[in-house]
């Protein structure tokens, strides 16, 4: 049952990628993808009933043929990419890709031909939360690009400048693509084959950056993709250098040698998950991915893949605890979480604001895995659930919104609540669940805090200064959507359902999650930490208790609007006695002449600026990578 | 004595006097006379205040301004007309763009004479102001309650 | 965990609270040369302000800030019946942005102006704040007031640069010179009165009061450092609050850069070279 399950996922979600790309035609794609994404949740629900536990479940299935192919598969793709690099003159990536199809191959055909695992495929409950987060967050946002790409393209014709090619069945069959190759990173206990998938989400992500094909969007899709690939250079190094040393390519071998003779893999393969999770100093490729439409944004890049380069280093935790390896990726992963934090405060376009927040939350993610200690993982899992939950809810907000308003611009969002008021609801709450008490995100990071203080309480000081950033940037935008310049009308039509429906269901999500997280965590996450430490970590029933009237509290918090209006007297805002018009939001000036108020919030670019504080962080991460191969040597 | 009576929080608005009454006002607050001894305060906030204190005549520039000051302050509230301008227009009464003392737009309910006006005779105005406060809230309240 | 002290915490600390902020403007009149207002002073306000009509410009404006009172009166009474201190300054926290989105909520550009402050003030105290727990519990080995309070040293003996950030930032909770930038009890505002200037009557008296809870709550903290006896305690908390009305009459207000940068650096240099020491003393 098992099995099957597992290779449905990985193989459903390619078939239906493949039925897409050879119907071709628009209308049709509503009655593939509805019923299709359907299929998928239910299935990935069925992962909960697998009983997996916190030891790994090993699938010992042997597919002979599943090799050849995805070696063939691989050549493919590789010339495919050699040839778009080449094109385009990009040296770096040419050369990357070469590099990895001659180790590749040289290792399939040299000394790597014997190389065979016991298992290929394997679950325990991390991969399991996982699969459920790709199958449930993931699939919910292909059912929301579904409408999103019909207004997009409907939008880019009135435009005089670059009209979008209309390249929707290549767009959708790439998400159902990477949809498998993600159940695929989540499931394969072969290295070689985790991989494999690692490098399909690679392309997928490259694909997708370009959609647009204006010259940033191409740029920025191979600057993305040369980063990427460096990182799958240094996984495949790891894998060989592993094979070499220890005759295994399995994940679960590899995780039950001896710490002392597995660093060298360990460094490496962790060197992959930050390139992919784009930590300091690769975030700048996640930056550039931006440009993608924006359910690429939030599925690629914050729900889903980017969360495949932190599941990795996680995954290693157990081994890394209490080796200066682990200090080390620690830091890079507290230095982007800080850097991230503060960069925020000076951006004023809303997706680079999440962006920024998603490379953050990656580091902290990052930061519980160097750390190592059970604590610490039991806070890197809570937090992957609660990021994936809440971003993508989040960067679909703001793809809904910016069609509406024609700007994503945070300046911009005035009044929100009175222009578009289901969308500013949503977002409010995809914000609150970023940083307030006692939703998601805080509850985890106030685990790790407690797990970086029992670690190394000098990293606490840095964690704090960042979550005092996050503070700030967070209430600025929220105070923005509810505050009102001027009178506004509801401009909120034309959002059409396969929009509506998945907000509508990440909203409840993040709701939910908050609500029942502490069973969640007893019957998902505990487990886990018990098989691999022997205890988990509890945050006290009593603090559960008042998390919970807390969050009754702010339940209540929309009953206060039954209050709305009453035993209350409406008055202009004070202008100093220059109030003019009727509803005396415009005032006199010296002139004479009436002028309209504006509010405008602190983006302090002189203090945090984009540009410089990428620099120092990039300065400070270059080194310690150096260190973190230097150990893995050693 | 009821809470109003205990805590009279003052706007002070400067129409167009010649700064004298002003400088009283201000001495009023200083440590000679100490008027937060009631309680006094300058908010400089219409929707803090209970009492409007007026220095200098209405213009035809200052108009709207105290009427939109006026308006923006909560129930009950009383006004002071402090100064001899004020209460008359005093010896710009006659210049082409002044209008009179602050009754031709609002209703006054103390005048203080004087040029300038002493803070004796301000404190003074203001604890009777005081009265006139309560004297309204009670008014207030029977009219919201009908 | 002693409920009957956060009940106990519910009820009277806005008297408490109340008392201080009449002991404050005593003082501080009597800093300057006056004689001040009656010690009930602040409860006169307070009744005065429920007597009043309740003027808004936006109609939900208010809701912001009645859930800032009820979340301010809830985090202090966690605290006070001894529960978790990273969960307290949560709670605190999140009550600070109820109060913040009131501002913002009201849409006048002085309320708007002071919100922004606010969330800024916010930004600066919580890493002191933070830190402060985070000495605590490397000192005591909880997190846990009723732990924290059992501890039988004066705490302040083993975290005196912490206690040197938390003092730095406390102008800022109090509303106080050199650092009232959002909203100010004296006349000297540029701002008129930064986020609560559209709030009135009503309205206007919750957030009086929440910050009497507040008061208490931050003194609440304060009084951690000398927790060992009660006596003590009490007797260093009101020396802390003296020290505060000083530093309140004896400085002018600074640019949000300054305040922004020196709390911070404080906290980082005070705080950190503090962790530094009892990590050594740990070995």
């Amino acid at each position: 049952m098992a099995s099957a399950l597992l290779n449905f996922l990985i193989l459903f979600p390619l078939a239906v990628a493949l039925v897409i790309v050879l119907v071709r035609k628009g209308s049709l794609f509503p009655l593939v993808i509805y019923p299709a994404s359907a299929v998928l949740i239910g299935a990935s629900c069925l992962l909960v009933g697998l009983s997996a536990g916190g030891k790994p479940i090993l699938i010992p299935a042997h597919f002979g043929w599943v090799e050849p192919v995805m070696l063939a598969v691989e050549g493919v793709v590789s010339a495919y990419l050699l040839f778009l690099a080449l094109k385009q003159r990009d040296w770096a990536v040419s050369a990357l890709v070469v590099i990895q199809s001659i180790l590749l191959f040289g290792f399939h055909f040299g000394t790597g031909h014997s190389a065979h695992a016991g298992a290929n495929l394997f679950f325990d409950l991390f991969s399991v939360v996982m699969g459920l987060i790709v199958g449930i967050v993931g699939t919910l946002i292909a059912v929301f690009s579904v409408g999103y790409m019909r207004d997009l393209h409907k939008h880019s014709g009135d435009h005089a400048g670059h009209a979008i090619p209309d390249n929707r069945p290549v767009f959708f069959g790439i998400i159902f693509l990477f949809l498998s190759a993600m159940f695929g990173v989540c499931f394969s206990n072969n290295l070689l084959w985790l991989f494999f998938f690692w490098e399909i989400t690679t392309v997928c992500s490259f694909l997708m950056i370009r959609y647009k094909m204006d010259d940033i969007s191409v740029k920025n899709a191979f600057w993305a993709l040369r980063w990427n690939l460096l990182g799958g250079l240094a996984f495949l190094l790891g894998i060989i250098y592993l094979y070499h040393t220890q005759h295994t390519i399995e994940l679960d071998k590899l995780l039950s040698l001896p710490k002392a003779l597995v660093m060298l893999p360990l460094a490496l393969i962790s060197f992959a998950g930050l390139t992919k999770s784009a930590q300091l100093p690769f975030s700048s490729w996640l930056v550039g991915a931006m440009v993608a439409p924006t359910p690429v944004s939030a599925l690629l890049h914050s729900s889903t893949m980017v969360k495949a380069g932190v599941y990795i280093v996680l995954r290693f935790a157990a081994s890394l605890e209490g080796t200066l390896l682990g200090m080390v990726i620690a830091l890079v992963g507290l230095v982007t979480f800080l850097i991230g934090s503060f960069i925020c405060i000076s951006q004023n376009d809303a997706k680079k604001v999440l962006a920024y927040s998603t490379i953050a939350n990656l580091g902290l993610i990052i930061l519980c895995a160097g750390i190592g200690t059970y604590e610490a993982v039991w806070a890197g899992i809570l937090l992957i659930v609660f990021h994936a939950v809440s971003k993508g809810l989040l960067f679909l907000c703001v793809g809904s919104i910016e069609h509406k308003l024609g700007s994503r611009q945070i300046e911009d969002m005035s009044g929100l609540v009175i222009r578009l008021p289901r969308l500013a609801f949503m977002l409010e709450i995809g914000i609150a669940g970023m940083f307030l008490a006692p939703f998601g995100m805080l509850i985890s990071k106030w685990a790790v805090l407690r797990a970086i203080v029992d670690y190394n309480p000098l990293f606490a000081i840095f964690l704090i200064y960042g979550s005092a950033a996050t503070l700030f940037f967070w209430v600025k935008w929220l105070g923005k959507i509810i505050n009102v310049e001027k009178p506004y009308t509801n401009i909120e039509t034309g959002i059409s359902r396969s929009q509506w429906i998945p907000m509508g269901a990440l909203t409840g999500l993040t709701l939910l999650i908050c609500a029942l997280f502490a069973p969640f965590a007893v019957v998902f996450i505990d487990p886990y930490i018990v098989a691999l430490y022997g205890h988990s970590m509890s945050l006290g029933a009593g603090n559960m208790a008042i998390m919970t009237i807390m969050l009754s509290m702010i339940g209540f918090f929309p009953l206060a609007f039954l209050n709305y209006g009453r035993g209350v007297k409406v008055s202009p805002p004070y202008l100093a006695g220059a109030n003019v018009g009727e509803l005396g939001q415009q005032f006199r000036d010296s002139m004479g002449g009436v002028k309209a108020m504006h509010m405008k919030n602190f983006y302090m670019e002189n203090y945090f600026s984009e540009a410089r504080l990428m620099r120092l962080g990039v300065l400070v991460t270059v080194v310690f990578l150096i260190a973190m191969i230097a150990i893995g040597g050693m | 004595m009821g809470m109003l009576s205990r805590s009279p929080w003052v706007i002070h608005y400067d129409g167009s006097s010649c700064n004298g009454c002003d400088i009283e006002v201000l001495a009023a607050l200083m440590p000679r006379f100490d008027v937060e001894r009631f309680g006094v305060v300058n908010t400089g906030n219409p929707k803090h205040a209970d009492i409007l204190l007026l220095t200098g005549s209405i213009n035809e520039q200052n108009k709207p301004v105290v009427l939109n000051i006026y308006n923006q302050m909560p129930e009950p509230k009383v006004v002071l007309a402090v100064g001899i301008c004020a209460t008359s227009g005093g010896i710009f009464r006659e210049c082409y763009n002044v209008l009179g003392g602050v009754d031709k737009v609002l209703p006054v309910d103390v005048y203080v004479p004087g040029c300038a006006v002493r803070p004796e005779s301000i404190i003074d105005a203001v604890v009777k102001g005081v009265g006139i406060l309560e004297e309204k809230r009670a008014a207030f309240k029977a009219a919201g309650k009908a | 965990m002693s409920w009957f002290s956060g009940i106990a915490y519910i009820l009277f600390a806005p008297f408490l609270g109340g008392i201080i902020a009449g002991l404050d403007r005593k003082i501080s009149a009597r800093l300057q040369g006056r004689i001040g207002p009656p010690l009930f002073q602040p409860f006169y306000d307070v009744g005065k302000l429920f007597q009043k009509e309740t003027l808004v410009v936006r109609q939900s404006q208010h809701l912001y800030m009645e859930f800032f009172f009820v979340l301010m009166v809830f985090s202090g009474a966690i605290f006070f019946s001894g529960g978790d201190l990273l969960l307290v300054i949560f709670a605190f926290t999140m009550a600070g942005v109820f109060f913040a989105l009131g501002g913002y909520k009201a849409s006048s550009p002085y309320s708007f102006i002071g919100a922004q402050r606010e969330v800024l003030q916010m930004m600066s105290y919580e890493p002191a704040v933070l830190l402060a727990a985070v000495g605590m519990y490397m000192v005591t080995g909880s997190f846990q007031v009723a732990k924290i309070i059992e501890y039988p040293h004066p705490l302040i003996a083993q975290l005196p640069g912490l206690f040197l950030a938390f003092f730095f930032i406390l102008p800022i909770k109090f509303r106080k010179s050199p650092f009232d930038l959002a909203t100010s009890h004296h006349a000297h505002q540029e701002l008129v009165k930064g986020i609560t200037t559209e709030f009135s009557g009503r309205t206007l008296a919750l957030i009086e009061i929440a910050h009497w809870y507040e008061y208490v709550f931050v003194l609440g903290i304060g009084y951690l450092f000398f927790a060992s006896n009660v006596w003590f305690g009490l007797l260093m908390t009101l020396v802390i609050f003296e020290l505060l009305l000083v530093v309140d009459n004896a400085t002018a207000r600074v640019r949000w850069q300054a305040m922004l940068g020196s709390a911070w650096v404080v906290a980082l240099v005070a705080g950190g070279l503090n962790i530094i020491y009892l990590m050594w003393m740990k070995g």
